[in-house]
C-alpha cells in the first residue's frame, strides 16, 4: 500500500469510529493539542487511560464480587472511569459508566453486574479501535508521510 | 499582596497578551492521572507555567499551607492561578477553595473550579465561596483561553484601580484607601466586579450542554 492510500485508509478508519459513536469530539480536542514538540500526545494520554482504567476494572470486578457488595466503593470506581473515557473521548464506554451509575446509586447488584460487563466491553472495543489506529499512524511515519489532520466535514 | 503586584502587567496596544505578558503559573489539582495530563497540555500550549498536583492536600503542601505552620510560600514559583477538580477524595476542590479563600497570604489567587457535573447548586456554592469560574468537563482549548485571559484581564485592571488612586491621592492630598489593592478588605466587595463574567459564564458552560 502506497502512502496516499494508508493515510485514506487512516481517515477513513478514523471518521468510522466517530460515526459508530466510539469516540466524540473530546477526542478531536486531543488531536489539536499534539504537535511537532509534542507528537506522541494522544498516544501518551490513550495509554494512561489504558493503564488507569485496566487497574479501575479490576478493583470493580473485586468490588463487585464481595459477599456484600459496599456501592461507596463501587460508585467513586465508575465515576473516575467515567471522567476519565470522558476525558479522551471514549464515547460509549463513558455512557455506559453513567448507565453503570444510576444502578449503583439503586444499589441494584445485578444490575450492577451486567453494567460492569458492558463497561468491559466497550472498554475492550474502544481500545482495539484506538490501538488499530495507532498502529495505522505509525505505518505512515514509518513510511516517511504526515499523519492527515482530521477533516470535520462530516 | 494583591495579586497585580505579583506581575507587571504590560498591554500592548494590539491587546496581544501572549507576546509580552509574563508567563502566569499554574496549579493544577487533579486525582485523575488522564485529567492532569490532559489539563497539563492545555495550560502548556496556552502559554501557561503549570504545576500538576494530585490532591488537595499536595495543594496546600505545595503552597505552604499545611498543617498548622500556616503560609510560608515554600514554592520556587509564585502561583498566579489554581486550577482544580471539584470531586476529589478527601480534600474536595470545594474543601480546596475554603482554605485557600480563608488564608491571608493566597486568598487573592484566583480559583477555578472543574467538574464533570452540571450541577447548579454546586456551581452556585463554589462561585459564593469565592471561584473565579467553574469548567465543565472534559475541558476544552477554549475553557483554558478564556480563563487566561479572564484572570490577565482581572489583573490588568487591578494594576489600573491602584495607578488610578494613586493619582487621586496625590490631586487631593488625601490618604483615601485604594478600593482593590489591600488583601484586608472585605474580600467579597474586590470580586463584585467580575460577578456578571461568571454569571456568564455559567450560562455559557450550561447552555453548551443544550
Amino acid at each position: 500500500m502506497d502512502l496516499v492510500q494508508m493515510q485514506k485508509s487512516l481517515q477513513d478508519y478514523t471518521k468510522s469510529l466517530f460515526l459508530e459513536g466510539v469516540l466524540d469530539s473530546q477526542f478531536l480536542q486531543l488531536q489539536q493539542l499534539q504537535d511537532e514538540s509534542n507528537p506522541d500526545f494522544v498516544s501518551q494520554v490513550v495509554t494512561l487511560f489504558f493503564q488507569d482504567s485496566d487497574r479501575i476494572l479490576n478493583d470493580l470486578s473485586l468490588s463487585l464480587d464481595q459477599q456484600v457488595v459496599d456501592f461507596k466503593k463501587v460508585d467513586p470506581h465508575v465515576h473516575q472511569l467515567k471522567g476519565s473515557s470522558s476525558s479522551i473521548g471514549a464515547q460509549r464506554v463513558k455512557n455506559a459508566c453513567v448507565v453503570f451509575r444510576n444502578f449503583c446509586e439503586q444499589q441494584n447488584v445485578e444490575a450492577c453486574h451486567r453494567c460492569l460487563q458492558q463497561v468491559k466491553q466497550e472498554y475492550y472495543l474502544v481500545k482495539n479501535r484506538l490501538e488499530t489506529l495507532f498502529k495505522l499512524e505509525q505505518q505512515i511515519v514509518a513510511s516517511g508521510g504526515m499523519i492527515p489532520a482530521m477533516e470535520l466535514g462530516f | 499582596m494583591a495579586v497585580g503586584e505579583v506581575m507587571r502587567m504590560e498591554i500592548p496596544a494590539s491587546g496581544d497578551l501572549s507576546v509580552t505578558s509574563p508567563e502566569l503559573h499554574v496549579l493544577a489539582v487533579d486525582d485523575s492521572i488522564v485529567d492532569r495530563k490532559v489539563i497539563e497540555r492545555l495550560l502548556r500550549i496556552s502559554a501557561c507555567k503549570v504545576t500538576t498536583v494530585e490532591s488537595g492536600t499536595r495543594a496546600l503542601q505545595y503552597l505552604g499551607l499545611d498543617g498548622d505552620k500556616g503560609a510560608s510560600g515554600l514554592n520556587d514559583l509564585k502561583v498566579n492561578l489554581i486550577v482544580t477538580d471539584y470531586s476529589m477524595p478527601g480534600l474536595t476542590g470545594y474543601d480546596l477553595l475554603k482554605k485557600i479563600k480563608e488564608s491571608s497570604a493566597f486568598r487573592e489567587i484566583p480559583v477555578v473550579i472543574m467538574s464533570s457535573e452540571n450541577i447548579l447548586p454546586r456551581i452556585e456554592q463554589c462561585l459564593k465561596e469565592g471561584a473565579e469560574d467553574f469548567l465543565l468537563k472534559p475541558v476544552k482549548l477554549a475553557d483554558v483561553k478564556r480563563i487566561k485571559e479572564l484572570i490577565m484581564r482581572n489583573e490588568a485592571e487591578d494594576c489600573k484601580t491602584i495607578s488610578h488612586s494613586n493619582k487621586r491621592k496625590l490631586a487631593e492630598g488625601i490618604d483615601t484607601p485604594s478600593p482593590s489593592s489591600s488583601s484586608s478588605h472585605d474580600y467579597s466587595s474586590v470580586k463584585d466586579f467580575p460577578s456578571s463574567k461568571r454569571m456568564k459564564s455559567e450560562s455559557e458552560n450550561l447552555s453548551s450542554l443544550l
